[in-house]
């Protein structure tokens, strides 16, 4: 225990060196380095047995050590190596040799050759497998010396005949990662000339190959490996090695399997228009159709992870030949010697019959012919009916990656796509549910080349009835995509969809959006069923159907999103749907489109405005945008009269443009919020009121502190709630911040009295203005006559100045500097929104629970442009007596369903002491951020060692606070008192 | 040479009573004890005479094997222990073991309390029987002796059914049921037994997707009910019943629907309860949901009552048995054969003169006992959902197990024919396909495992590289000795001493005669200098005493008395350099040649 009191005194004797830092850096370097090097000599010097030692190294190990003393405690390691006779304590130190060599900054560069020499005597394998991987991590960190790398492959290569199979698998290990990549080993010993080492007379590859052989099959696989592993780095590898390697698709050990199976693939990639000769025949191939052959052969293989890998390697096969491709789809059935066919032959030829019927006949899947015994292929052989295993494997595992290979492969060649289609349609019966997703999800992906049959659809569409929303929504999303082939197809997806939400009416929105596609998508499908659809008649007039019936919006949203293609359709509607129209229009713009109905352009003059002018419309509003913003910088002076009423007008006149036009409302919004903030910042320095005396002007106080505060608030939200932005954008935000800080300065050196806050509060202020310097240093030529901008030529006079005088430069400069022109982003800027979806909010029924205990509440929400939500986003509860609590969601909460966009469902779990009746609890989304302008320079703060780490008291300047993403929803819960 | 005899008592080329004899290293074992279904006389159950005239079967039988609970593979067992006579063990799986005395009791109230039949097993005898049993884990090894083990696998066929493997030394046989058609849910290893014994029900068939029969079969019954129909399963009470009710459990869960399922009671509960219980028997998607719940715990299937037929609204109804001839599901039957918004499943096959093959041949008007006749207005289907493996299951197994030889029991003669064909083409190996009573005899080849003792190897490993290389095989001097059934391979010496012998030196003297007019001296150095020549890499030395040793080999040279000119050679060599001395000594009798100084 000697050790440990030891060892406590010289780390705390580091922590004093590591306060002294701060002040001079330079010292710690000479003092920190005996002091690690010097405890671990002293304690490896105390321990007297070989368990001491190994318990003192073991902690040892746990501490970073840093770079500069790591040389000193490798040679104290390596002398004590020498003298320790225990294999487990060598075992050890040649580990920790390893774990020294990665630590950061330092070059292991002169430990190598020691590294070596200590092999030389080693007798235990499993320490010379150690110093092995050790001189692994040692050469991978020396990437740029080459004599390195030759002198540890010839270590390898002699190693390469122990008998320890752990000493030959490091060995490979070694060779695989550091053989030379370009020259063959040959001929750099040619060139000096040495005969050391046959080994190294031939090329890395070679000598690896022969290790394909190896009796042990752990050095098979690592050889296997250590081959990919050049591949990896670049080497190419040769082609005589595919023989090889599918002689190891064979072999009796599943790692081994697995493994030739990547080699094979790697190979079918690298050489895949060789020929290659079909052995018991003259034939030859393309090298990449046999490989295919072969890897399709493994997907009926033993063992579920060789069945996998094949799975997975298949799909990126893409350059196999059609026909074998084709082949794996390959599925004959029989029964009793007589041929049968399958079910999707069936529905097939009931669908060219033109009869549709579910197949209820009895015997309709009797045997037809009889089959000659000798064409019937039992075993498959080759590519034959490789996927037909796959996706009826019994570990879902294997479906899915048969699942994905499907579809990659049919992603690139669109007549298998539509073979594979029966195929994937019935994968949405799976009985595991990632697997009916995984297939939704590649039917979407390949959508584009199919054409979906009546039957198939309607597979496709029983799914709708299934109770997770992942599957239904991903279903939904597929029906966007697809394309179907008749109007009884339309009508049947209609059906399935409006039962779907009868049956879920949470489902609304997605149903909604589904059906918009379906109806654009197949205007012509659509136009014959439209009276049918609205239920009209040419004679009689029909009742009214119930405006707010979703089924009806539905069937209103498909007709609608098919009439602009169909200039013919308007004329069946009926007068109500006219006027529906134009509610929806109004409700749901982003479900209906402009439609130009006759004699209807006085009620409907803004649309047909917007689709009058088509594609050009985007452009005019931005070019609207962009001169809203040119107007508005012609706003020299604040004070100016009527500035305020200009900036007023663009305000609204932005909000209103991001209505109107999506793809700018992210831009219009940011834009509105920022001049939002200067129109702020304007009335709160307009006032004349500040030439007053401070008790005077109290009220006026009051409101310029609320503005100053709102501005600071509405700067994290334009700089955190809106994607796209570029350094110049953020700059402007944190100059209207630095502007409202200065403000509040002003206004705490008028109300405040105490000197030592204010001074600190300026010294603050200095600090700002100097991180902005720092930061924004690219954009400063930008911000000229800015505020800022002035602020900097004062800054010599400001740093030296008393706090009131600051004040009173602040003041003036404040007032004086002119509005800062906002330059939009070339990219587009989107805004961060949260939807929440469930809890509705609309519920009456109160969440009954016991008070104490806990209830789970489901949250489902949609989140737009948010990057790495899983960080950010947090939930919040607000309970009626003001208490509020802060979930943060698990990171697999979020789904991630297409691209900007994700989803979470998780649940909250709430808890309170017990009420007398239900109350409403608010929940809402949050967006956490953490504004760290010192970011720079915390982290030079930030020091190697972590034990430092402790001293450094976290930057203060780092802002962290929330902004609200969604509406608050309300939730009724009543938790009742415990019965006892 | 040793073999292995695989004799069928029932199941050679034959359908039900499965029971084959299987005698491998001197072991008798019998795989599975069935009884016929087809037979009410004798030749129910397997013909026990074979094995022994009279007198109990301990004494000729060293284990039973009991592959699952199906009664053409269990049947017989309790008339084989206890009114033949066998006392020894009888192995199973946990499983098979909890559900086999069900059916056995199940099918003897039949056969006795029904049929009235006499001379059959009773309670008391199953009960005796079952004491028998040791239970069987999957993949352990189990030792029924010194010699024989045996090891049980998964099959996936039905609940515990299991493949088992038996070894005695290096010869084994590898006994599988039918595998399920997703064979990889059955799983070997590669362990090249000497024979695959396989059943080969459907050899000739290869079947569709499981996942399309399912979905048929769930869309027809989601159908109805949504029509409001009502739906009828008749179903016999295990291992298919489990199987469909989780499928429609789940795919209730799936789409959350509503109306009611009812499981007629019986002896199913019982059977659900064991299913309960062996989660780890079922497949990926049971034992994956355990995590959360228990699948057989069923949450919308309900038990039956009796009343529950007339109640209204849709409901799906499991009822035995399945064939629609007698009992709880008949009558349902007739109560809604009716109204044609209903339906009836039939899962499985129906012998003729059952209703249930009636109405699938599609007739509509049944007549009931009286003259009573039913109109069948509901709709009929039909849906296989055997669980036996087609051919290319049995295919991958082999392909999977890789076994020298194959043999085929429990299926049709004819069927079996094609699908031996098929396997010896594909696989180039033997396959038979015995009939009953008929011995199958394959010779092996085991290879002998012997001790080598370590310094003899250290030597040997001293003398060549430093690692064997497997491709090429190295000869090595030893002794054998062969002591107490155990082998093992010493050096000489140590094979002398052991035994306590006296080392015999050994050596081999030839006189090779020469035309040579040379002196002696000169013809021997002659000799010398044409060896030295010839036999680069040994060391040749030529002796001051005139003699030249070519390593131990002595050459010595002579004038014959006669003739000068001929010369006599003296060879001298020890045993173990026989190889040189006989090179040579033919060398030498060709005579040197001349153009030698």
């Amino acid at each position: 225990m000697a050790a440990h009191l030891k060892r406590r005194v010289y780390e705390e004797f580091s922590k004093v060196v590591q306060i002294h830092h701060e002040e001079a850096p330079a010292k710690k370097l000479r003092l920190s380095k005996p002091s690690k090097s010097a405890a671990l000599h002293i304690d490896l010097c105390k321990t007297t047995n070989s368990t001491d030692a190994l318990q003192y190294l073991l902690q040892f190990a746990r501490k970073p050590v840093e770079a500069e003393s790591v040389e000193g405690v490798v040679r104290i390691l390596l002398e004590y190596y020498y003298k320790e006779t225990d294999n487990s304590v060598r075992l050890k130190i040649a580990s920790l040799l390893g774990l020294l060599s990665k630590t950061q900054g330092f070059s292991p560069d002169c430990i190598v050759d020691d590294a070596i020499n200590t092999l030389v005597n080693e007798k235990s394998h499993q320490v010379l497998a150690q110093l092995l991987d050790t001189l692994l991590v040692i050469g991978s960190q020396l990437p740029e010396s080459p004599s390195v790398r030759q002198m540890l492959v010839e270590v390898a290569c002699k190693h390469l005949s122990d008998s320890y199979f752990g000493v030959r698998n490091k060995c490979l290990q070694l060779l695989g990662c550091l053989g030379l990549v370009d020259t063959p080993l040959n001929k750099d010993s040619d060139g000096v000339g040495t005969l050391r080492h046959t080994g190294a007379q031939r090329d890395v590859q070679t000598i690896i190959s022969d290790y394909f052989g190896d009796q042990d099959p752990r050095v098979r696989t690592a050889a296997i490996k250590a081959m990919l592993q050049l591949h990896e780095r670049g080497m190419k590898i040769q082609q005589i090695i595919y023989d090889q390697a599918c002689r190891l698709l064979s072999d009796d050990y599943e790692q081994v399997r697995s493994a030739a199976v990547q080699m094979v693939w790697v190979l079918s990639q690298l050489y895949p228009e060789s020929i290659v000769p079909i052995p018991s025949s003259n034939e030859e191939i393309r090298l990449v159709d046999d490989a295919f052959g072969k890897i399709s052969h493994m997907v009926s293989d033993g063992s579920w992870m060789v069945r996998v890998q094949a799975g997975k390697t298949l799909g990126s096969m893409l350059q196999v030949s059609p026909h074998f491709l084709e082949q794996t789809l390959d599925k004959k059935l029989m029964s009793d010697l007589r041929r049968k066919r399958t079910a999707h032959e069936r529905a097939k030829e009931l669908f060219a019959s033109g009869e549709f019927s579910s197949g209820r006949k009895w015997a309709d899947d009797a045997p037809k012919e009889k089959l000659d015994t000798n064409t019937v292929n039992l075993i498959a052989s080759g590519a034959c009916g490789a996927f037909v295993h796959g996706l009826e494997d019994e570990m879902f595992e294997v479906r899915i990656a048969a699942v994905d290979a499907l579809c990659q492969l049919a992603r690139s060649s669109p007549s298998f796509a539509e073979k594979c289609l029966d195929f994937l349609v019935d994968m949405f019966n799976d009985e595991i549910e990632e697997v009916r997703l995984q297939s939704i999800h590649a039917l979407r992906e390949i959508s584009t080349h199919i054409t979906l049959r009546e039957d198939q659809l309607d597979t496709v569409l029983a799914v709708l009835e299934d109770s997770s929303r992942d599957i239904r929504e991903a279903l939904h999303e597929l029906l966007c995509f697809t394309n179907v082939s008749t109007k009884e197809c339309i009508q049947l997806a209609l059906l399935e969809l409006l039962k779907n939400l009868n049956k879920y009416p949470t489902d609304r929105n997605s149903v909604w959006k589904c059906l918009k596609f379906l109806g654009s998508r197949h205007p012509t499908l659509v136009l014959p069923l439209v009276s049918e659809l609205l239920s009209t008649h040419p004679y009689f007039d029909t009742p009214e159907p119930d405006m707010d019936d979703p089924a009806y919006i539905a069937v209103l949203v498909l007709v609608f999103n098919a009439a602009p293609s169909c200039p013919t359709m308007p004329a069946l509607f009926s007068d109500h749907t006219f006027r529906h129209y134009a509610y929806l229009r109004d409700s749901l713009s982003h479900l209906v489109p402009p439609l130009r109905l006759p004699g209807r352009k006085q009620v409907y003059g803004l649309d047909s405005v917007d689709s009058g002018s088509g594609p050009g419309s985007v452009e005019s509003a931005q070019v609207f945008l962009q001169q809203s913003l040119n107007r508005v910088s012609t706003i020299q002076n604040l004070e100016a009269p009527g500035s305020q009423d200009l900036l007023n007008f663009t305000i609204r006149d932005l909000q209103r443009l991001g209505e109107l036009q999506p793809e700018l409302a992210g831009a219009a919004d940011f834009c509105a919020t920022y001049l939002r903030c200067q129109l702020l910042l304007m009335k709160a320095l307009q006032e004349k009121l500040w030439n007053l005396a401070v008790p005077l002007c109290l009220k006026q106080n009051v409101t310029a502190t609320a503005a100053a505060q709102q501005i600071l608030e509405e700067t994290y939200k334009l700089e955190f709630l809106y994607s796209g932005l570029e350094n110049r954008q953020v700059a402007s935000i944190h100059h209207v911040r630095l502007q409202a800080k200065a403000l509040q300065l002003i206004l705490t050196a008028r109300t405040k009295q105490g000197l030592d806050l204010l001074m600190s509060s300026c010294e603050k202020f200095l600090q700002e203005i100097d991180s902005f310097q720092r930061l924004f240093l690219t954009e400063l030529p930008h911000l000229q006559d800015s505020f800022v901008d002035k602020l900097l030529e004062l800054m010599p006079r400001l740093s030296n100045c008393k706090p009131a005088e600051l004040v009173k430069i602040l003041q003036t400069t404040l007032r004086q500097s002119g509005l800062l022109q906002l330059q939009l982003p070339n990219q587009q800027i989107h805004r961060a929104t949260a939807t929440i979806i469930e809890p509705t909010g609309e519920s009456d029924n109160p969440l009954r629970f016991t008070s104490g205990l806990v209830v789970a509440l489901d949250i489902d929400a949609t989140l737009e442009h948010i990057q790495d939500p899983q960080k950010s986003v947090k939930v919040q509860v607000l309970y009626p007596d003001g208490q509020s609590h802060v979930i943060h969601p698990k990171p697999g909460d979020f789904r991630k369903p297409g691209p900007h966009r994700h989803r979470l469902i998780t649940q909250v779990y709430l808890s309170h002491t017990a009420w007398t009746e239900p109350s409403q609890i608010e929940v809402r989304l949050l967006l956490a951020y953490s504004s760290s302008s010192f970011s720079s320079l915390s982290s030079l703060a930030v020091n190697q060692w972590s034990e430092s780490m402790d001293s450094v008291p976290p930057s203060e300047a780092a802002v962290e606070g929330t902004i609200e993403l969604s509406k608050a929803v309300k939730v009724f819960i009543m938790p009742k008192p415990a019965r006892r | 040479m040793p073999e292995i005899n695989v004799t069928p008592l029932g199941a050679g080329q034959d359908v039900g009573r499965s029971c084959i004899l299987v005698s491998i290293g001197g072991k008798n074992i019998m795989l599975d004890c069935g009884m016929h279904m087809g037979y009410n006389d004798d030749r129910r159950f397997p013909d026990f005479s074979y094995i022994t005239q009279n007198g109990r079967l301990t004494e000729f039988l060293d284990c039973v094997i009991i592959s699952h609970f199906h009664l053409d593979h269990c049947g017989a067992l309790p008339y084989m222990s206890e009114m033949v006579g066998y006392d020894g063990p009888i192995y199973m799986t946990h499983p098979t073991k909890a559900i086999c005395p069900i059916l056995l009791e199940d099918f003897r109230k039949i056969t006795v309390d029904k049929k009235g039949e006499t001379n059959f097993f009773t309670s008391q005898m199953i009960k005796d029987c079952m004491k028998k049993v040791v239970p069987l884990n999957l993949h352990q090894t189990v030792q029924v002796d010194d010699e024989l083990e045996i090891k049980a696998y998964y099959a996936g066929h039905v609940l515990g059914a299991a493949m088992v493997q038996i070894k005695v030394g290096l010869e084994s046989v590898v006994y599988t049921v039918s595998v399920n058609k997703s064979v990889q849910a059955a799983w070997i290893d590669k362990c090249r037994p000497d024979i695959l014994i396989s059943e080969s029900t459907y050899a000739t068939t290869i079947r569709d997707s499981k996942r399309c029969r399912e979905r048929d079969f769930l869309k027809k019954v989601h159908e109805t009910i949504e029509r409001g129909g009502k739906v009828l399963i008749p179903v016999f009470a295990l291992g298919r019943a489990q199987e469909l009710c989780i499928l429609l459990e789940t795919f209730w869960e799936r789409m959350n629907l509503k109306a009611p399922i009812y499981f007629s009671t019986g002896l199913t509960e019982k059977a659900n309860h064991y299913y309960k219980l062996f989660i780890t028997w079922t497949n990926q998607k049971i034992r994956k949901t355990f995590v959360q719940r228990n699948m057989f715990e069923f949450k919308h299937i309900k038990a039956f009552d009796r009343s529950y037929a007339d109640n209204p609204g849709p409901m799906v109804v499991f009822a035995t048995p399945g064939m629609l001839h007698a009992g709880q599901s008949l009558q349902i039957f007739k109560k809604w054969a009716g109204n044609e918004k209903n339906m009836v499943i039939m899962p499985g096959y129906c012998v003729q003169g059952t209703i249930g093959h009636k109405i699938l041949n599609g007739q509509k008007k049944l007549e009931m006992e009286g003259r009573a006749t039913l109109d069948v207005k509901l709709q009929v289907e039909y849906m296989s959902f055997s669980a036996h493996a087609d051919a290319k299951g049995i295919m991958q197994l082999i392909r999977m197990a890789e076994p020298r030889n194959m043999l085929l029991v429990h299926g049709e003669g004819a069927k079996m024919e094609f699908l031996k064909g098929k396997i010896e083409q594909e696989f180039s190996i033997d396959c038979y396909m015995p009939a009953n009573g008929e011995t199958v005899t394959v010779k092996t080849n085991p290879s002998v495992p012997v001790d080598i003792s370590l310094n003899l190897l250290k030597r040997e490993m001293a003398l060549g590289g430093p690692l064997p290389d497997p491709k090429k095989p190295r000869p090595m001097h030893g002794t054998l000795i062969m002591k107490e059934n155990s082998l093992k391979l010493v050096s000489s010496e140590q094979a002398l001493k052991e035994l306590g012998l006296n080392e015999h030196q050994l050596r081999f003297t030839c006189r090779v005669q020469l035309q040579d007019p040379h002196s002696d001296a000169d013809t021997l150095h002659r000799i010398y200098t044409h060896l030295k020549g010839l036999l680069k890499g040994y060391s040749i030395q030529h002796l001051p005493d005139g003699t030249v040793m070519v390593e131990s080999i002595v050459i010595k040279v002579s004038s014959s008395s006669e003739d000068t000119n001929t010369k006599v050679l003296l060879l001298s060599w020890s045993y173990q350099d026989e190889d040189l001395g006989s090179y040579l000594s033919n060398l030498l009798k060709k005579g040197l040649p001349s153009g030698l100084c």
